[in-house]
């Protein structure tokens, strides 16, 4: 990878859609045209990024902690502001899904999309610059600004080309969202005050007042379950999911969520250790009852949309049980788990989209029998939903097995209640899959839908290999971030150690079993 | 004493201007045909001079018996104002002109305003500030009441007259008050009295009356009643000159008399200033949530953001009048940029004023739209634009003074605050076209588009801009 030294190649990545935004803002000509030509750019300019990006991956080196590709240079000198960016095995695969989803995304709204079409490429894009930034920022004002950057291209994609009551959902995502954000940047600007500088890896050295860490935490904990969503505050999700566009909802499920779990591994974890052990029993509860409870909601739902968007907040639910749980199989799984969801449940909704491109309607009960005219989508609807399940072979299996490994050696009693989870998510998706795909096609309107046209081969058959690589064969993917991952959980350990603390999991641990005694 | 002229030095940039102020009055006078038009180009011309004059002036100095000052400070302060006044000089002048309402006095009083509000910024003595402040408002009421066969506007200026005259002599009498118990107005004599071991309780009293005096000025609330009415009453282009020029000047003066001659009672003002500030922000937001029409928005979203801009005064250091005055900068551009729209919000030559008048403007002019939307969510604080980095630097120094409960207020009357922002964005962009605005003229065109791209692009090298403010705080505090 001799020829990519040298450049930026990580702001390359990052900038690069937006340039393309930029373009798209001087085509000229009839909307017709326009249309065109803003697809094709964004397209191109996707792919192009996916492509760069993926050297990024070529061109990482497995066996070290450290920051790689690294980028700084002043910006911000009076306030000690840096721009700094750099990846390392923790978040450089996220940059992958960022840019892998993208030109997936364009694809999948290549019809759907009839209006303002310019606009909503530049949206597109601005948002894949958003999210590629925020993965790869080492300064945490530069992790804020993509952070909540976002906000913008999801909140106007949600409001202009959603449907149902896209208004209120684009306000109900905005507003939560910022709430939770704002009490971040108090939580930083403290953190400033104390080390003097907003540099990230300078903040993992320095050490908290114990006081101090458990107020840090809470602002930033605030900010990320918002964004995980994590129960209670998981309701905007929901809503958000069922009025975006197709292509929004797969962003929002790919790779927005993974916002949060990325925040408490980079932020949470290494910089406040004795808070995250402190709090971790808080985050165990509020990550079972989300997986029961929403597995439970989505049972019921009758809106194909709405019960994946309940599935995710029960999968995200895994995500936090194994960051906190902090140990390597546990964050390794965690990590695992966020690729394979983001895959996944991308994957999902785009299969929701192409029966609402036909169909135009999202309830269960309207479709039925699809196996009978469409079966090649009956078998990537079938890989995605077993992918979801868990099922050993897909990329689900791996993420999930390893987060209840290591949830196990942590806490058995959190192990227990999350694989009830896994019973629970095989039903509801399972359901999902009988009322859709199965039995015998009784309306006329189904008989009559065609199966899948090549623009849409195209965008799955690319995710299933994916998915299946992940779950027959996941070393490359856990190779990336073992070391990282190593290197954050005995940095976490020794802190811990350092000042003394029991890891509260394990405390948790006695307690059940002195409940148990006393029961017997 | 003798009179030397080298001693008219430091105001050479305010004489130039009240001399051009004078001359472009008779030339009004003695010339036939309207001569708006050109007056007002001349008097951009002459703020343009002036501001030259203000780079290449003494880096500081005082002068007239130590009533007038110059140092980095005023110099950044007052060439927000010119730059507030030049713009907005250029927008009157083309309303005018569409409206035909066009009076040479109109320019001329915006050129006397400004002159007093750079008066504001130099004074160095509690009479000073008087004269200063008067000049201003009293042109202000003029211009408040300019339409006068309107009756909104006529009300506007009679309000805008009755209560401005209350808060002069809130600060007359806190002056007299200071005068009467530390036995000087200067603001180094009065610095050197208070730092003495007693201070009488009078000269608190005093100094809480021109904390009101003040308040009332940049429109803090409690003393905020008269801006929404005002705001909407007076005419467009001048409800826009009200919002950046003397906001900027009354809160630099704030600035400078807090930090100045009472800085020695900090642990007396900083209590009062803490409660407007907070009652700001979250009366600003909570408020504006209630308003359909487009400029009663504005208003209360300049209450809003005073409370801002005050959490860097409360600080009362050297990183808190940074951050207020990058504040400032950031402010002056969002709005003059947000008014420029809300002129253009013109059907078949007629204004509308409603939020609900930009209903689908991304259909009809997306560029108008854009440009709008960049500017609210600025005013949001939403990162990567601007008005984010106005925010962060005051709760900055908030949080670094040890103030986290008010930067907690702060930030979260900021998401309360986003939701009307992100409101007019909704109107403009989710909602179905409504009658389309009219091209917008070139005037207008152009500064709403330099403050949007303005809003967009400096966060690329936003230094320069900060190295600005940081020099005018650090001279503020050596003086």
């Amino acid at each position: 990878m001799t020829f990519i030294e040298g450049l930026p190649i990580l702001s390359v990545v990052t900038f690069l859609p937006l340039v393309g935004a930029l373009f798209l803002l001087f085509v000229r000509g009839d909307s017709e045209v326009v249309a065109r030509q803003s697809r094709y750019v964004a397209l191109w300019t996707t792919l192009i990024t996916f492509g760069i990006s993926l050297f990024v991956w070529f061109g990482f080196e497995n066996g070290t902690a450290e920051f790689q590709f690294v980028e700084r240079f002043d910006w911000l000198p009076q306030y000690r502001i840096g721009y700094h960016m750099g990846v390392d095995g923790i978040s450089m695969l996220f940059v992958i899904l960022a840019t892998f989803l993208m030109p997936v995304c364009i694809l999948a709204s290549w019809d759907a999309i009839q209006k303002m079409v310019r606009e909503y490429m530049i949206a597109f894009l601005i948002l894949e610059t958003m999210m590629v930034g925020m993965f790869c920022a080492l300064d945490m004002v530069l992790f804020y600004v993509f952070f909540e950057g976002v906000l913008i291209p999801m909140f106007l994609i949600i409001g202009v080309w959603g449907g149902g009551r896209r208004v209120y959902s684009a306000f109900k995502l905005f507003l939560y969202t910022l709430t939770g954000s704002v009490l971040l940047l108090v939580a930083l600007l403290a953190m400033y005050f104390q080390v003097g500088t907003t540099d990230i890896p300078a903040l993992m050295e320095a050490d908290f007042a114990r006081d101090m860490q458990y107020w840090l935490w809470l602002g930033m904990f605030a900010s990320f379950a918002v964004k995980v969503p994590m129960w209670p505050v998981h309701t905007w999700l929901p809503d958000a999911h069922v009025d975006a566009p197709t292509a929004g909802s797969v962003i929002l499920a790919g790779v927005l969520l993974k916002m949060g779990g990325y925040g408490f591994l980079r932020f949470s974890l290494p910089m406040l250790p004795e808070a995250s052990a402190y709090f971790a029993p808080l985050v165990f509860t509020l990550s079972i009852i989300a997986i029961v409870y929403t597995s439970l909601v989505a049972l019921v739902q009758q809106d194909m949309k709405k019960m994946i968007a309940y599935s995710s907040v029960a999968h995200m639910g895994y995500v936090t049980i194994g960051v906190f749980a902090a140990n390597q199989q546990s964050i390794e799984g965690a990590i695992f788990q966020m690729l394979s969801h983001g895959v996944v449940s991308g994957a999902l909704f785009l299969c929701v989209g192409v029966v609402y491109d036909r169909l135009h309607t999202r309830e269960m009960d309207r479709y039925g029998g699809l196996a009978n005219n469409m079966p090649m989508y009956a078998f990537a609807f079938m890989v995605f939903m077993l992918a979801s399940v868990g099922l050993p072979g897909t990329a689900g299996f791996v993420g999930e097995f390893l987060v209840l490994t290591g949830a196990f050696k942590a806490n058995t009693w959190v192990a227990l209640f999350a694989a009830l989870g896994v019973v629970l998510g095989a039903t509801y998706m399972l359901l999902l899959y009988r009322r859709v795909i199965w039995g015998a096609i009784t309306k006329d309107d189904v008989r009559e839908m065609v199966d899948l046209d090549r623009r849409e081969i195209a965008i799955l058959a690319p995710i299933i290999i994916i998915v299946m690589w992940m779950g027959i064969y996941p070393l490359p993917f856990l190779d990336v971030m073992s070391e990282s991952v190593a290197h954050l959980v005995n940095n976490y350990q020794a802190d811990l150690k350092a000042a003394g603390v029991t890891p509260a999991a394990t405390e948790v641990t006695r307690l059940g079993g002195q409940l148990l005694a006393f029961l017997r | 004493m003798t009179f030397e002229v080298s001693s008219l030095i430091p105001a050479l940039p305010e004489i130039f201007l009240a001399v051009a102020g004078m001359v472009f009055l008779l030339l009004g006078v003695f010339r036939k045909e309207d001569s708006t038009q050109i007056i007002s180009w001349l008097g951009v011309a002459a703020m343009a001079v002036t501001g030259y004059l203000i780079l290449r002036g003494p880096a500081s100095a005082v002068t007239f018996n130590d009533l007038f000052i110059v140092n980095g400070f005023t110099s950044f302060a007052k060439i927000l104002v010119l730059i507030g006044g030049a713009l907005t000089m250029l927008m009157i002048n083309s309303w005018a002109q569409a409206a035909k309402t066009a009076r040479f006095e109109l320019p001329v009083l915006v050129l006397f305003a400004t002159l007093g509000m750079m008066m504001m910024v130099s004074a160095n003595d509690l009479i000073s500030v008087y004269l200063g402040l008067e000049l201003q408002s009293l042109s202000l009421y003029v211009l408040a009441a300019y339409q006068r066969d309107n009756v909104r506007s006529t009300e506007a200026g009679v309000k805008y007259f009755v209560l401005g005259a209350l808060a002069s002599g809130l600060l007359l009498y806190g002056s007299s008050l200071v005068y009467g118990f530390a036995g000087t107005t200067s603001f180094e004599g009065l610095a050197t009295a208070m730092r003495g071991s007693e201070t009488h309780i009078g000269v608190v009293v005093g100094i809480v009356f021109v904390i009101a005096g003040l308040a009332f000025k940049v429109s803090a609330v409690p003393f905020h009643m008269w801006t929404p009415d005002v705001y909407e009453g007076a005419p467009t282009p001048i409800t826009a000159f009200f919002s950046v020029g003397p906001k900027i000047a009354a809160l630099c003066l704030f600035l400078r008399v807090l930090v100045g001659p009472f800085a020695p009672m900090i642990e007396e003002w900083q209590q009062v200033i803490v409660l407007i500030s907070i009652l700001s922000m979250l009366w600003g937001s909570f408020a504006a949530i209630a308003q359909r029409n487009i400029k009663r928005l504005m208003a209360y979203s300049s209450i809003g953001h005073v409370g801002y801009a005050l959490v860097g005064l409360v600080v009362g250091n050297e990183e808190g009048a940074r951050g207020l005055l990058f504040y400032l900068l950031i402010y002056l551009f969002m709005n003059i940029g947000t008014f420029a729209v809300i002129l253009s919000m013109k059907i078949n030559g007629k204004y509308v004023e409603e939020i609900s008048d930009l209903s689908g403007l991304s259909k009809n002019h997306p560029g108008m739209a854009m440009a709008l939307a960049a500017l609210m969510f600025s005013m949001a604080g939403i990162p990567p634009l601007a008005g984010f980095l106005g925010k962060y630097f005051v709760f900055v120094a908030a949080v670094n003074a040890g103030f986290v409960p008010l930067a907690i207020i702060g930030v979260l009357s900021s998401v309360v605050g986003a939701f009307y922002y992100i409101r007019v964005i909704k109107v403009m962009y989710f909602d179905e076209p409504a009658a389309a605005f009219d091209k917008p003229d070139m005037v207008n065109g152009a500064i709403m588009t330099l403050c949007s791209v303005l809003m967009l692009v400096y966060f690329v090298v936003p230094s320069r801009l900060v190295e600005g403010a940081e020099a005018a705080a650090r001279a503020l505090f050596l003086g």
